[in-house]
């Protein structure tokens, strides 16, 4: 059997590398990581057999750099190839050059994914094999008359995709025909920046439908069949936010009739491996061909705890040419599951993608719960890669008891150190619409806002103050050798408060603390106009959690704390404060003339000259980052004295883009 | 025997005793309360000068936290004033005992918020005391500065004369090896200005810091230059021209961060050894009664025991001859797991006292066993008999013995301490490592009543030998004002005021305050100094 292998690469990072290289591990095979410089110490590279550096951190040095990855694997004495999802996953090319190395890639073959990748050939594929479609445009002539005339056709409103896109990349809805030449523009910037493709297909744009996909597998002997559906209505910009099988409107009937099209798509390809087709499904019952991911899914963890079968192994196994280990009709799908993505985003501010370093990490081990992480504690989330950080997988007999699983997960799922989604969420998946089963494509849309505030910002305040200085004794106790728990907070003239200073989200808070004893504080804050106060006392402390009574109400919390910073979750909603040190104060207040990149990106646009004049919240600049387009824009009027990038520069969050002078007042 | 205590908070007297035992806390609080507030109503103007006020200059130099022991904060009580309503006691500076970044530190922070810091009277006794405790318990001397200076209205020729002791003790405790830190917020004119110039290093805050001999006005008066403060001895100036500042801060926070870093780096417990000291357990009986243990009536005696045990680890003791002179208790115990040798009184001190009292002191000196002295006596007993049985001599031994015992001393005033009672007991005289009164005790030659007592009986024997009438009306007026004489100096307040001790605390809080100051005397004899003969050249 010239298929058979021992030594696995794994050609990605993060959760889906660790994932694989688990099960791998488990199976007996060796596995190789590879890693770029920003990734040397991450944990799949600590979890592998055998790690390969294969370049510089951006991705195109790096993850996507495929002679480099086939070179590792020649090094590393690997035969197979693991390409995980996004990356080199769904690249054609890559397959091929795999393949001819003489290794196994365990995914389709490249035939089937050069047919999905691009977008336009596969639907027309699709039509020709009688699986419904959206209506649409997805031919050959890309401009822009034709795709307008193909617009008015359609009818508005209009989804504008890149077609060789995925992922929820370069879409866009069109509402008004007025709306549509911006929009061609953009997205084939977009396109041609994300995939070096600028093809753009058009669709008509469902009013609110669910997402959902089927699952697929097949063989090399001919076996294809359906593991089940997932659905992922609840989308952000058309980013998966939650993902559950279950879909909660299936029945047997309708998973009947998606299965045996999905069945279709894959056979109409040659399909092997696992794939999942996606289908939008209207209230009426009626579905349509969206579009098929030919890798393993980032939520394929859900249709794991429902059938109970573990996907990377069969892909290996159909890898090294076994035969499917059951059939259709062995399908059982058992109770409920759901999960969600938590993100490095600040929901505070519009989502943005944060970077940072990783203070603590702990997730909880609860039976029927799964935590997929591919960080740890001081690991730093670096600018170069997308900014999801773990994911939790809730399983349950039915779907509020999943639901209910899912909550407590998050609340003790600890991430600490950089402001991520799990308030928000946590508010999702509490949502009494989400509850009843009855999310759609527009649930974020009409429902929001989410974020959860289940433990008020003065009760983590209090906490967080009370912790830093516990901190702070502790620390000065190591110094003077001193270890006399009674006298901890004594003062005999009473003593005076201890002022802490704090930064809160650029805040600052000039807290109160009184140290009552070596676990009690009394904190106050706010300002002349109103106080507070919360007597603060710790019961005990493991590690990175501790158990605390906040007056009379007990809080469950993790923490991590290094003398001048603390970061702290309490429930989902998490504090990060830092110690004002004002003397090493920054320049800049707000309403300055100076444009910074607010987080790590590319400059796709530069839409000012030095010498332009500018209004206030005029575009001076958009930064690609983290799959988004960022508008720069100028906080104050005047005129650009200075341009400080160019297009296509890549910038550290906080470099400096543009200087405005601004206007006299 | 002693069996244990016997009062209880169920105790009929406790609920009265305790009122006014508290009572006399809350008058120590509130006078502290009062200096406090004083200062801090100049909170605006120090906020407008981009400073912080002298104690949140203390509450963020010190490590959050660990304790600290507060010194004098009584002096200068009814001198400055003598309507007990308005003096400011301990209006010159916050001082005391604390860490920083994990160092044992004397520290005297200067109190510009009441008279822009300047000198009041006993301060300076206050800060001489301090920088002899320094010395002696081996600690470095961190002074934050903000001061006028000497009070030209109040101009006492003894205060500059004696004054310059403040830098001669600088000088002798670079030269015994423990660093001066001077951090000049303000101004420091004069003879303050020698206190950056005998630091062994001195932090300047931008713009406010400010060292001259004389000040651009008295510079006017004296050679009719005109210059500015920041000309003469701004901090920019000093950093950059003299050499007197070594670290420039930009404001308050960041010269106490520098000095907190500064005290980091001296490494200073790097060879520091633990000392062995067990777990220990706290005492059975609450600390917290004591202070309604503790009669409010001086005249009513009481079981020292009953003190004892609310201050001890375990509540447990060893009681050294039991049954010889009982009225001088000696016992071995331990407090937060530190032995001790504790001497107390129930009742006057008979010739068997003091020599169980020499014996035990000697014993506890031979061993190296810390001594606290719990002062409750009227005095050496007085009469033919005992004069007969060798008073003078056997109390004398006493004394003799409390002089010359090498091993760490701390007193306790905790109800009376009279006569040379209070020699014996090792009272301020006697140069106890630490000194503290209780706010109920008396101290003095004898009560105001026995003072009285014994005139009323001169003048009638007087009278008796001249044949006259007693004039009644005179005695009582007699009687009155020597009770008023002794009684107004027997207050602890007052003899705090006079720095006749090193403060007053809540009694509740002794166990504490001697565990500290335990700690402290412990840690500073495991030192080991690096002394040299002149102390640290200001380059």
């Amino acid at each position: 059997m010239t298929d058979r292998f021992d030594t696995l690469l794994v050609a990605n990072r993060g959760e889906i590398a660790c994932r694989i290289i688990r099960t791998a591990q488990a199976l007996g095979l060796r596995c190789v990581a590879v890693h770029s410089d920003a990734d040397a110490g991450a944990p799949h590279v600590r979890m592998a057999d055998d790690a390969v550096r294969i370049g510089a951190g951006p991705v195109k040095d790096s993850y996507l750099n495929a002679e480099a990855i086939l070179a590792a694997a020649r090094q590393s004495g690997a035969q197979a190839i693991h390409p995980g999802y996004g990356f080199l996953s769904e690249n054609a090319d890559f397959a091929r050059a795999v393949a001819a190395a003489g290794l196994v890639f365990v995914g389709p073959p490249a035939s089937a994914i050069g047919a999905m990748g691009d977008k336009a050939a596969a639907k027309r594929l699709m039509i020709a094999a009688g699986v419904p479609c959206v209506p649409g445009y997805q031919d050959a002539a890309q401009d822009d008359a034709t795709l307008i005339a193909a617009a008015d056709r359609i009818g508005y409103p209009v989804m504008v995709k890149a077609s060789a896109g995925g992922g929820g990349r370069g879409m866009r809805l069109v509402e008004t025909p007025q709306a549509l030449p911006e929009a061609l523009t953009r997205a084939r910037d977009e396109a041609r920046n994300a995939f070096g493709d600028d093809t753009l297909i058009l669709e008509r744009a469902m009013i609110d439908p669910r997402h959902v996909e089927i699952q697929i597998f097949a063989d090399g002997h001919g076996n294809v069949i359906h593991l089940g559906e997932r659905d992922c209505s609840v989308q952000r910009r058309h980013q998966k936010v939650v993902e559950e099988a279950p879909c909660p409107v299936m029945t047997d009937d309708l998973r009947r009739a998606m299965g045996a099209a999905a069945v279709a798509v894959a056979q109409a390809v040659g399909y092997v491996g696992a794939g999942t087709v996606e289908f939008l499904l209207t209230d009426t019952g009626q579905f349509y061909f969206l579009e098929m991911n030919t890798r393993l899914q980032v939520e394929h963890p859900v249709t794991e705890a429902v059938t109970g079968l573990d996907l990377v192994a069969m892909q290996i196994a159909v890898a090294q040419g076994e035969a499917l280990p059951l059939t259709q009709d062995d399908l059982r799908l058992n109770g409920h599951a759901i999960e969600v993505r938590l993100y490095a985003e600040d929901p505070a501010h519009d989502f943005l993608p944060v970077t940072g370093r990783i203070t603590g990490f702990a997730a909880p081990d609860l039976p029927g719960l799964r935590i997929d992480a591919g960080i740890a504690t001081g690991f730093e989330v670096s600018p170069y890669y997308d900014p999801m950080l773990a994911k939790v997988i809730a399983w349950g007999p039915t779907r509020e008891a999943a639901r209910q699983k899912l909550v407590a997960g998050l609340t003790q799922t600890a991430i600490l150190g950089l402001p991520t989604n799990a308030a928000f969420l946590h508010g999702v998946v509490a949502h009494p619409v989400f509850a009843a089963g009855e999310a759609t494509t527009g649930f974020l849309r009409d429902h929001g806002p989410f974020a959860q505030d289940d433990v008020a910002l003065t009760r983590r305040m209090a906490m967080a103050a009370a912790l830093l200085v516990r901190d702070q004794t502790l620390r000065a106790m190591a110094l003077a050798g001193f270890e006399d728990d009674d006298l901890i907070g004594f003062a005999s003239d009473g003593g005076v408060p201890r002022p802490v200073d704090l930064v809160i989200d650029e805040h600052r808070h000039a807290l109160r603390v009184r140290i009552d004893g070596p676990a009690d504080w009394t904190v106050e804050g706010g300002d002349d106009a109103s106080t507070w106060r919360h007597r603060v006392h710790l019961r005990d402390c493991d590690g990175m959690r501790a158990r605390l009574m906040v007056d009379d109400r007990a809080e469950h919390i993790a923490f991590a704390c290094d003398g001048g910073r603390i970061d702290l979750q309490a429930g989902t909603c998490t504090l990060s404060a830092t110690v004002d040190r004002p003397w090493e104060g920054a320049a800049g207040a707000a309403g300055s003339g100076r444009v910074v990149a607010p987080m790590p990106g590319v400059v796709v646009a530069l839409d000012v000259a030095p010498g332009d004049r500018v209004a206030q919240g005029q575009t001076i600049a958009v930064l690609e980052a983290m799959k988004m387009q960022h508008p720069l824009r100028a906080a104050v009027a005047g005129q650009v004295s200075e341009l400080a990038t160019r297009v296509g520069a890549q910038l550290a969050s906080g470099a400096l883009v543009a200087v405005i002078t601004p206007d006299e007042p | 025997m002693w069996t244990g205590p016997t009062i209880t908070p169920e105790t009929p007297s406790f609920a009265a005793n305790r009122t006014a035992m508290l009572d006399a806390v809350a008058m120590l609080r509130d006078l502290e309360a009062r200096t406090a507030q004083a200062s801090e109503q100049r909170r605006d103007r120090f906020r407008e000068r981009g400073q912080i006020t002298p104690r949140g200059r203390l509450a963020r130099l010190l490590d959050p936290g660990l304790p600290f022991l507060r010194l004098h904060s009584l002096a200068g009580y009814l001198a400055d004033s003598d309507d007990p309503e308005r003096t400011l006691p301990g209006s010159t500076f916050v001082g005391g005992i604390g860490f920083v970044s994990g160092v044992r530190c004397m520290i005297v922070v200067d109190d510009s918020g009441i008279n822009a810091g300047a000198l009041s009277p006993f301060a300076l006794q206050a800060v001489l005391s301090m920088q002899e405790m320094a010395l002696r318990q081996k600690l470095p001397f961190v002074h934050l500065v903000e001061s006028a200076g000497a009070n030209l209205m109040n101009y006492r020729v003894e205060d500059w004369a004696l004054g310059g002791a403040v830098f001669r003790n600088l000088a002798r405790l670079s030269a015994a090896g423990l660093p001066t830190i001077a951090v000049l917020h303000g101004p420091s004119t004069a003879g303050g200005a020698y206190m950056p110039g005998m630091s062994d290093y001195v932090i300047a805050v931008k713009k406010n810091g400010m060292a001259a001999l004389a000040g651009a006005a008295l510079v006017a008066a004296a050679t009719g230059e005109k210059t500015t403060d920041a000309q003469l001895g701004g901090a920019e100036m000093h950093a950059s021209v003299t050499g007197l500042v070594e670290y420039l801060a930009e404001d308050d926070t960041h010269a106490i961060a520098l000095t907190r870093d500064l005290l980091a780096r001296l490494d200073w417990n790097r060879n520091r050894v633990a000392p062995a000291r067990p777990a220990f357990a706290p005492p059975r009986h609450d600390p917290d009664e004591i202070a309604g243990v503790v009669p409010a009536d001086l005249k009513t005696p009481y079981d020292a025991r009953e003190l004892v045990a609310r201050i001890v680890d375990d509540s447990s003791f060893l009681e050294f001859k039991p049954d010889f002179g009982p009225g001088t208790l000696c016992l071995q115990a331990r407090i937060h797991g530190i032995a001790v040798g504790i001497l107390a009184n129930n009742g006057p001190i008979d010739p068997a006292g003091a020599n169980k009292a020499t014996h035990f002191i000697q014993a506890c000196d031979q061993a190296g066993t810390p001594l606290v002295f719990l002062n409750n006596t009227t005095g050496y007993l007085v009469g033919t008999e005992v004069e007969r049985a060798g008073m003078i001599k056997h109390g004398s031994k006493m004394i003799q013995a409390v002089s010359n015992a090498r091993v760490t001393k701390i007193t306790l005033y905790v109800g009376a301490s009279f006569g040379a009672g209070n020699y014996g007991m090792c009272g301020v005289a006697f140069e106890p490592d630490f000194l503290f009164a209780w706010p109920n005790s008396r101290s003095g030659v004898m009560g105001g009543e026995q003072a009285a007592g014994t005139m009323g009986l001169v003048a009638r024997a007087a009278a008796r030998r001249r044949g006259a009438e007693v004039d009644e009306q005179k005695l009582a007026r007699q009687d009155a004002a020597i009770r008023a004489l002794f009684d107004a100096q027997a207050s602890p307040f007052f003899t705090s005021g006079r720095v006749l001790d090193h403060g007053v605390i809540d009694p509740r809080d002794s166990r504490k305050v001697i565990a500290f100051c335990l700690q402290t005397a412990q840690e500073a004899r495991a030192r080991d100094l690096r002394p040299n003969s002149f102390g640290v050249a200001r380059a």
